[in-house]
């Protein structure tokens, strides 16, 4: 007679085809041409980059026009991830961080590529494209510094 | 059971055999519709709940990517139900029996076509007796329209019947099995959809609506899971929730049965004591459209248009789990 | 509004993995206790809510269908709420809301996580479509909300050491905590691994395996129970996961929140007024966030609640007299343990834990991108 069973192994496979959606696919076609691009809320104005369906804020659909952003901009905030997990693609440790990019009102995450400990809350970055393009933001390899000077923290602390 | 006045007030829903629309996309002009054509705006809602599934696109928070499209700004009073959409307006129904709010706002998302969703289903089961078997949810629909064709409760014949009428679209006993006895007219038309219901109590209502659905009655009950556990031809759970909800002798003009397959609706129509008179799923029901889990929160949408556009007396019927393990019930009425 | 009271209350033991028993068995385990804490038999119960996080931590799909059996459901409406981090709040918001709707006379709400039966680091963090996988669970995101707030406020660095060491020495205090550290120290938490700089391990919670169940019941139902938990309040909100402007540190869904919450239970000074908080920190850092939050401090002040000891076991204002999130985190749980918690703190049950007089206590929870928000107060004396 064999002991209690605590445990077994139930494996699921399903596989799942997800649409990107009209928003997403622009913005992932701009991408993959190295183009970056926002969109203006009608309500309250605010530029989103990556756009979204609506302004989370005012619930309106964000107008079509594509509005050009820069490829420099803020680091507002920050972490140095050190824990392994299933699936991670990048070598440890890394930074992970909230960019502002020159134009767009609001931060999105991406990839610092720079000494842990030369990230600052406030550094200046700038977008540099991965070698095969494609409609990803892994496009964007990372953000590396650009030498100037950091941003001072009222130019970015709405962004927290 | 509640002592306010409650009334379906305005219902919308987009239902696409296939969308290139993320929930988002889909979700927003529905929102806007049910909202809009009441004149009522996000800002309005003293509530705001919904219902979705996870498993329907394979990952994680599906419910919290819909928080952007509300215009949830100030921030708004909010729950979510991992059920049919027609389980969030029975949160909503209770929400707004404490009186210090006048308006909800219940809405429901499900895109099926991301993934093999009656396999997906098979996840429903006992995790660990019934599931790593995976069964599709094709396969119990079957398992039970044969327990009720041997019962005598219906035929083939009248399954084709019931198909053909929801589908609108001729059926016949010639079609080969799906999964035998089910020929594939008899199983649930899968969709993309989304929903919205706003909900609106006493003079609110009647403010905002010339003739609006009032709630006469709601409730729902559960049966236990194992198929081998309770009746595959008699639905207990809709029997009790039907005399919870009042629907037995209710004399409804319309009502909308959330029936995936064809030998639900005589089930139901019996649990629920239907009389002749009563139309049965008028707008086709899942048979003709079945946008998982906006499915049921669609039954309590078109059988409130039925009584906004004339009908004194509805009912509207909606179900969890596999073989109508869950069973919810709502007598709907103009006054 | 009828009133409504916490007459059961029950936890499972809290482990990383529970292999003894099923999911049916883990959650059966925290409802038996709740029920037999209040002298009643799942007969007595009208309806069951259930509450948890995403299915995907199980590979359960809906596993409310298969726990109906288990929770003595058959024949009654069960419920299945999913609000994220915040769940289990919100779980036993939905059944006090049954009860003071004057639906039901009792009601049996339970929420649980078994987190060793899936991959929890997939869970949360996993490949979305169309984004890149830059994060590392719930942490990576956190982190840098963490390093936003030290700047804002100029928190010394030991403040969540501080929170840490507090949080796992009141969880040494608990019979059902999962993590146990009973050589924890300031240095200990200091020297633990840096996983999201500025987020050390020591920082973090565990990822558990529990449940928690509560009846709830009427004013006529309370049966033989003499030291009922009366609802003093409760409340919601939620607010977009992002926004342009949107302040995540201290988010006005939270504000907004415990502002209505005290409004409805006649609170004016929530320093004063309240006696013990359970409050979701899943981080230690959120410790100071949410004393702003909650409005216990001034905003950029929340930090020295704890370094002047005020949220200590001895100080004005306990936090986490359990160990809290840091010590405990079956995460659909978690946040019904903290208004558990809460009325156990009211009834005198919380044994070693037990903080002298309480009478009103507040359970917190919080989820999503700091976005949505579920509270509760109760009391010993009936309002």
């Amino acid at each position: 007679m064999s002991g209690p069973v605590t445990r077994f192994k139930s494996p699921v496979r399903f596989v799942f085809d997800v649409p990107a959606g009209p928003t997403v696919s622009r913005f992932l076609a701009a991408v993959a041409e190295g183009r970056l691009f926002g969109q203006r809320c009608p309500t309250c104005a605010k530029v989103y980059v990556p756009p979204k369906v609506a302004c989370p804020r005012c619930g309106d659909p964000l107008s079509p026009e594509q509005l050009p952003v820069k490829e420099t901009g803020t680091v507002t905030s920050f972490c140095v991830v050190n824990v392994p997990y299933e699936g991670q693609t990048m070598k440890l440790p890394y930074v992970y961080a909230s960019i502002l990019l020159d134009g767009a009102d609001i931060p999105f995450p991406h990839l610092v590529d720079a000494e842990p400990a030369d990230v600052r809350m406030g550094l200046r970055v700038r977008a540099t494209w991965s070698d095969a393009l494609g409609p990803t933001l892994e496009s964007i390899r990372a953000f590396v510094p650009t030498g100037e000077p950091d941003a001072p923290f009222d130019a970015y602390k709405e962004h927290l | 059971m509640g002592e306010r006045e409650i009334a379906i007030v305005s219902f919308a829903e987009v239902i696409v055999e296939r969308s290139d629309r993320d929930d988002c996309e889909l979700l927003l002009p529905v929102l806007k519709r049910a909202l809009g054509d009441v004149g009522l705006t996000q800002q309005d809602i003293g509530f705001t709940v919904s219902g979705s599934s996870d498993f329907l696109g394979g990952r994680p928070f599906a419910f919290v990517m819909a928080t952007d499209v509300l215009g949830a700004w100030p921030p708004i009073r909010e729950s979510h139900v991992e059920m049919d959409g027609a389980f969030a307006l029975y949160e909503a129904w209770v929400r707004l029996q404490h009186g210090d709010l006048d308006t909800a706002l219940v809405f429901a998302f499900g895109r099926p076509s991301q993934g093999p969703l009656h396999d997906v289903m098979s996840l429903q089961l006992d995790p660990y007796y019934m599931a790593p078997l995976r069964p599709d949810a094709l396969s119990l629909g079957a398992l039970a329209a044969r327990a009720a064709l041997d019962a005598g409760l219906t035929s083939e014949d009248e399954l084709a019947r019931i198909a053909g009428e929801r589908r609108g679209v001729p059926t016949s006993t010639s079609e080969p099995y799906l999964r035998e006895p089910l020929r594939a007219h008899a199983t649930p038309t899968l969709r993309d959809g989304a929903a919205a219901i706003v909900l609106a109590a006493g003079d609110g209502a009647r403010a905002l609506s010339k003739r609006p659905a009032w709630i006469r009655g709601l409730d729902h009950r559960i049966e236990p899971h194992s198929l081998g556990a309770r009746s595959l031809t008699r639905s207990v759970s809709t029997e009790q929730a039907a005399r919870g909800a009042g629907a037995l002798g209710f004399g409804a003009d319309v009502a909308e049965l959330h029936a995936r397959f064809a030998h639900e609706e005589p089930l139901l129509s019996r649990a629920l004591e239907l009389p002749a008179s009563t139309r049965v799923n008028p707008s086709g029901g899942a048979l003709a459209q079945d946008p998982v889990m906006v499915t049921g929160l669609c039954r309590l949408g078109h059988a409130a248009r039925a009584v906004h556009e004339g009908a004194a007396r509805a009912i509207a019927h909606a179900t969890s789990g596999p073989c109508l393990q869950q069973n919810l019930v709502c007598t709907l009425e103009a006054r | 509004m009828n009133r409504c009271a916490v007459i059961g209350i029950g936890q499972t033991r809290h482990a990383a993995k529970r292999d003894d028993v099923s999911l049916a068995g883990l959650v059966r385990e925290a409802a038996l206790r709740a029920l037999a804490d209040a002298g009643l038999g799942f007969s007595d119960i009208d309806a069951v809510v259930i509450g948890k996080a995403p299915d995907t931590f199980e590979g359960v799909m809906m596993p409310e269908l298969y726990l109906a059996d288990a929770l003595g459901a058959v024949g009654k409406p069960m419920m299945r709420v999913h609000t994220a981090g915040s769940v289990g709040g919100s779980t036993a918001i939905v059944a006090a809301h049954l009860v003071q709707a004057g639906v039901h006379k009792r009601v049996l709400t339970v929420a649980f996580e078994k987190q060793s039966e899936s991959e929890a680091m997939w869970a949360l963090s996993p490949k979305f479509p169309f984004q890149p996988p830059l994060l590392a669970g719930a942490g990576g995101y956190f982190a840098p909300l963490v390093r936003s707030y030290i700047r804002r406020s100029g928190a010394p660095p030991e403040v969540g050491i501080k929170v840490s060491v507090k949080d796992r020495k009141n969880a040494l205090k608990n019979p059902y905590a999962h993590l146990l550290l009973p050589d924890i120290s300031d240095e200990v938490v200091e020297k633990s691994p840096m996983l999201w700089d500025p987020i050390r391990y020591l920082e973090t919670c565990p990822s558990s395996d529990g449940a928690a169940a509560m009846v709830l019941a009427a004013e006529d139902s309370l049966g033989g129970v003499t030291n009922p938990a009366w609802v003093l309040a409760s409340e919601v909100r939620s607010e977009p996961t992002m926004f342009a402007g949107r302040d995540q540190v201290n988010p006005r869904a939270g504000r907004d929140c415990a502002k209505a919450l005290y409004a409805g239970a006649g609170i004016t000074e929530p320093r004063r007024q309240i006696d013990v908080a359970e409050v979701y920190v899943p981080f230690s850092w959120f410790e100071p966030m949410w004393m702003e939050n909650l409005g216990f401090a001034p905003e950029n002040e929340g930090w020295r609640l704890t370094l002047d000891g005020a949220t200590s076991m001895t100080g004005d204002l306990p936090i986490n007299p359990s160990g809290g999130v840091l010590s405990t985190n079956p995460i659909g749980a978690s946040g019904m343990i903290r208004f558990a918690e809460a009325a156990m703190q009211v009834r005198g049950t919380a044994g070693a834990h037990q903080v002298d007089g309480a009478k009103i206590a507040m359970g917190h929870a919080y989820g999503g991108a700091s976005q949505f928000f579920a509270m509760w107060l109760v009391g010993r004396d009936k309002p």
